[in-house]
């Protein structure tokens, strides 16, 4: 589906170079570990079918009104923005759901803003798009519903597959030139497992052929239960490793015990 | 009541008379002490080592150093199922099953960070006041040692629980082992026992970590401080103290009331962040396998030096007859922590050699009166609070919005820049500092107060400094540069090691050249009677 991509988005075909051999590593132990067993049916013949004409003229009106100016009057893509044929209603809905698109301005990463637009008019955009080509669809509820997720599978599969980029517990972490992957904190199922099909700017595609509908529900669980778990150990510092830990130690740790021993030193005058 | 102090009194002779304690006590007890808030830096480190040996026995008697894999099934739901070395189930259950575990735990790893920062603050101290001159040069070796150590031993600790960033750090190690010259491949093999990870590094480390290294510490802290008891402690320049005596409080019973309570006061503030403040929360961290890896991977901070260094470095390898010679990783893991640790252990000889100083010295200095070995000191803190820094380049990126690659660009540029820069600065710091005492001693304090003269012109008011503050002010010596020594002898032998000596010449002059002569009390004196203002 990313073959539809034009040569406009030249920008994100090197990106995507970039990170092919760690593509290429994950489909290999997607294939080698086991648990990668079932394969789900792929979830793109829903994408075009159920909306109604009326629903993409709708959608038509808003992407003219608010997309064209980057994404190409014909959806053709400009020096502004690539092609949005093919890339399903997934990525619009994750996009424009987060608030990163319509883009404001384009830095190192496009940045997440309040959305802009309501539900309806989102799912209008998105059948509209998901109406050009074929491209992954909004997941369902049943594919959302993590109650029964197995958490501890999922964060096997999350620190073997995410926490290079969005660290151990998702707090996010810099990549290179001024990019990072964001925190994971508060983000919805649904966004997290549109982020994961659509693989947004310089993150992975991990589509549900390698990384199974079950998979990453595992993955929601495990974020899920550890974002919401009260922290065992009091104060998480921000929970990104030793740095914070280090600054504490000095500050509190060390400072305070200074601080205690100038005030006995001037008890003893 | 009177049959108890009797029985106590004989025991005491009994043992007396055994151990002739009696003297010792006596003597020990009327010795004197000299007080500041600074001499307590290392009574910090001390306490935390000693709250490390008391909390890691605790974490001995769960903590299993084996890398046997087992299946988890603790209380810790999201880890629930998964196998993982019985280093890493023991220590979440030591975390989630032992009572008082955690908190245990959090403890110990927050000592070892105040140990470690305790140490580097005391040895900071005694450099800028030039507490390791003659007769304490043996006791700055013994410190350096003991900070090296410490950062081997926080190395070792942290990786105990194998998990994944633990594991993380030890496939670095692996990698510098391997980047040691023509034995690294032995070496790797030999200390993990075969092909990384292995089976048995876990259970090795723990050794080390628990019996070698603290046995090492002991025998080195108890020299320490027996050496400080022997040669006696360092004091501030103060009326009526002097090279020959030494003015404090009896270490018994006021030192030792202190310093009890200061110990309580350690452990008191060391408990009170453990049980609010998160160390350390290997749950979250997963189990150790060599295929998974998380953003922000960071050592603790007494290893962040390093990792600065490693990041810094340019991506640079020597192909040479068929072998590669990893310079990007031996120049930032062994030159660099060489050079930083020589260079430290070196400093109170090499200074000697340059002032040609061979006296004892028991009063301190004012840091701004050795404004070259100030300068020194600032530098090389400052090296290391940027290399620090750069291993932290990534939280740095991500907290405030910038690029890793231009944040490492910068370090790479300050950490040529900044150390000379900051030498140059806190030298006229102290110069600046030197010329107001002077300025003090020889006029006295400015009041703020204006007065008119009956000619019309206006004068501030200055009063005169008290005794204690000029002697305060006068009291350290201002040595000028060593005189090149003529190359012949008076009995027109030419002297062997010219260039020895040419070369100290030049270093004294480096060190002396800018100086201000300090007023002598007498020169005060007679300004002030004098009435000058
Ligand atoms: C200011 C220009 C701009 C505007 C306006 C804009 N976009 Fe984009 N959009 C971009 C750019 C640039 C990218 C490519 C980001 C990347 O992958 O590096 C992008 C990417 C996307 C993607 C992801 C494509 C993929 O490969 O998965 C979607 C979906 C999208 N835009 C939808 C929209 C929608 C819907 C709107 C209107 C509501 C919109 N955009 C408005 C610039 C814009
Ligand atoms: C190569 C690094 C990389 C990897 C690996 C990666 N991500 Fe991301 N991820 C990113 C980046 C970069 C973004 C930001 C994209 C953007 O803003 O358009 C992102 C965004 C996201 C978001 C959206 C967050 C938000 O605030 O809206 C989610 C959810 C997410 N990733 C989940 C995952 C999961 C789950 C995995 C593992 C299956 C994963 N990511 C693997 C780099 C990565
Ligand atoms: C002297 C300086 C010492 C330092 C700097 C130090 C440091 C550390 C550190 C940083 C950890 C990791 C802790 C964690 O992850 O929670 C650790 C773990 C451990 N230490 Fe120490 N330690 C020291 C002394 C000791 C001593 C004396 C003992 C025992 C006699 C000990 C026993 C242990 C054990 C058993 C663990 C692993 C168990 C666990 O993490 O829960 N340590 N040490």
């Amino acid at each position: 589906m990313r073959l539809l991509s034009k040569p406009l988005g030249a920008l994100s075909r090197q990106r995507r170079r970039r990170f092919a051999p760690m593509v290429l590593l994950l489909v290999a132990l997607g294939l080698t570990g086991g648990a990668y067993a079932a394969f789900a049916p792929s979830p793109q013949a829903a994408a075009a079918t159920g909306a109604s004409a009326q629903t993409l003229k709708d959608g038509r009106d808003l992407y003219l009104r608010n997309c064209s100016s980057c994404h190409g009057l014909n959806v053709e893509g400009s020096s502004d923005g690539p092609t949005l044929v093919g890339v399903g209603a997934a990525s619009v809905d994750f996009q424009v759901g987060t608030g990163r698109m319509p883009a404001a301005q384009l830095g190192a990463q496009i940045q997440q803003k309040r959305q802009q637009f309501t539900q309806e008019e989102i799912q209008a955009l998105a059948a509209y798009i998901a109406s050009l080509g074929p491209g992954p669809a909004i997941p369902s509820k049943d594919q959302l519903d993590y109650a029964d997720a197995d958490a501890a599978q999922g964060g096997q599969i999350y620190r073997t597959n995410c926490a290079m980029c969005h660290n151990f517990a998702g707090s996010g972490g810099a990549l290179t030139r001024g990019k990072y992957a964001p925190s994971l904190q508060g983000v919805s199922p649904k966004h997290i497992y549109e982020a994961m099909l659509t693989g947004p700017q310089s993150m992975p595609v991990f589509p549900d052929t390698t990384m199974t509908s079950q998979d990453k529900r595992d993955i929601i669980a495990f974020l899920k239960t550890t974002q919401t778990e009260p922290s065992p150990g009091g104060l998480a510092l921000g929970k990104v490793g030793p740095v914070t830990e280090g600054l504490a130690g000095w500050l509190l740790g060390l400072g305070g015990l200074i601080a205690c021993a100038v005030w006995l030193g001037a008890k003893a005058r | 009541m009177a049959r108890l102090e009797k029985s106590a009194g004989d025991i005491a002779n009994e043992i007396d008379e055994r151990f002739g304690s009696a003297k010792f006590v006596r003597r020990s007890a009327r010795k004197v002490f000299p007080d500041h808030w600074s001499f307590m830096l290392g009574e910090i480190a001390l306490y935390s080592f000693i709250i490390l040996l008391l909390t890691g026995t605790f974490l001995t008697l769960w903590f299993k150093p084996s890398q046997v894999e087992v299946p988890y099934e603790g209380s810790y739901i999201p880890l629930h199922g998964l196998t993982m070395s019985e280093a890493y189930a023991s220590t979440l259950r030591i975390s989630f099953d032992v009572r008082g575990g955690l908190i245990m735990r959090q403890i110990h790893h927050w000592a070892a960070l105040i140990f470690v920062a305790a140490m580097i603050v005391h040895s900071a101290r005694v450099f800028f006041t030039g507490a390791f001159r003659k007769p304490r040069e043996t006791n700055w070796l013994i410190g350096v040692a003991l900070i090296t150590l410490s950062i081997i031993e926080g190395l070792l600790g942290y990786s105990l629980p194998d998990d994944l960033l633990s594991g993380t750090g030890f496939r670095i190690a692996e990698g510098v082992l391997l980047a040691i010259p023509v034995v690294g491949t032995y070496l790797s093999f030999f200390f993990f026992g075969g092909q990384f990870p292995g089976e048995d590094f876990i259970a090795r480390i723990y050794t080390f970590h628990v019996l070698l290294l603290p046995g090492i510490f002991l025998a080195l802290i108890t020299v320490h401080v027996m050496l400080v008891w022997y040669q006696k402690h360092t004091q501030y320049p103060l009326p009526g103290r002097t090279e020959k005596n030494s003015v404090g409080y009896p270490f018994f019973p006021v030192y030792t009331a202190k310093a009890g309570g200061f110990f309580f006061i350690t452990f008191g503030v060391t408990t009170l962040l453990a049980a609010f403040v998160t160390i350390n929360p290997v749950w979250l961290f997963g189990p150790y396998t060599p295929t998974q890896v998380t953003a922000g991977s960071q050592p603790d901070f007494y290893m962040g030096f390093l990792e600065g260094a490693f990041r810094l470095m340019p991506n640079w390898e020597i192909h040479a007859l068929g072998y590669t010679l990893s310079m990007n990783i031996i120049v930032p893991c062994f030159i660099v922590p060489g050079l930083l640790f020589t260079s430290m252990g070196l400093y109170p000889m090499i200074e000697r050699w340059v002032t040609g100083d061979n006296r004892e010295h028991h009063v301190l200095d004012r840091p701004r009166n050795v404004p070259t070995r100030t300068g020194l000191g600032v530098m090389a803190l400052t090296t290391w609070l940027i290399l620090l820094a750069a291993g932290a380049n990534d939280v740095i990126a991500i907290t405030f919005h910038l690029s890793i690659n231009a944040i490492t660009w910068f370090f790479r540029i300050a950490i040529f820049v900044v150390p000379p820069l900051s030498y140059v600065v806190t030298k006229r710091i102290c110069l600046g500092l030197q010329r107001r005492d002077r300025d003090l001693v020889l006029h006295g304090r400015e009041t703020g107060r204006i007065m008119r003269l009956p000619n019309g012109e206006m004068i501030e008011v200055h009063e005169p400094i008290s005794e204690t503050q000029r002697y305060i002010l006068t009291a350290h010596e201002s040595p000028g540069p060593l005189e090149l020594e003529p190359a012949t002898d008076p009995n027109g032998i030419p002297r062997r090691r010219v260039l020895a000596s040419k070369l100290r010449a030049r270093i004294s002059r480096f060190y002396f050249e800018d100086r201000i002569v300090p007023p002598t009390p007498t020169d005060a004196r007679e300004l002030e009677s004098s009435g000058h203002h």
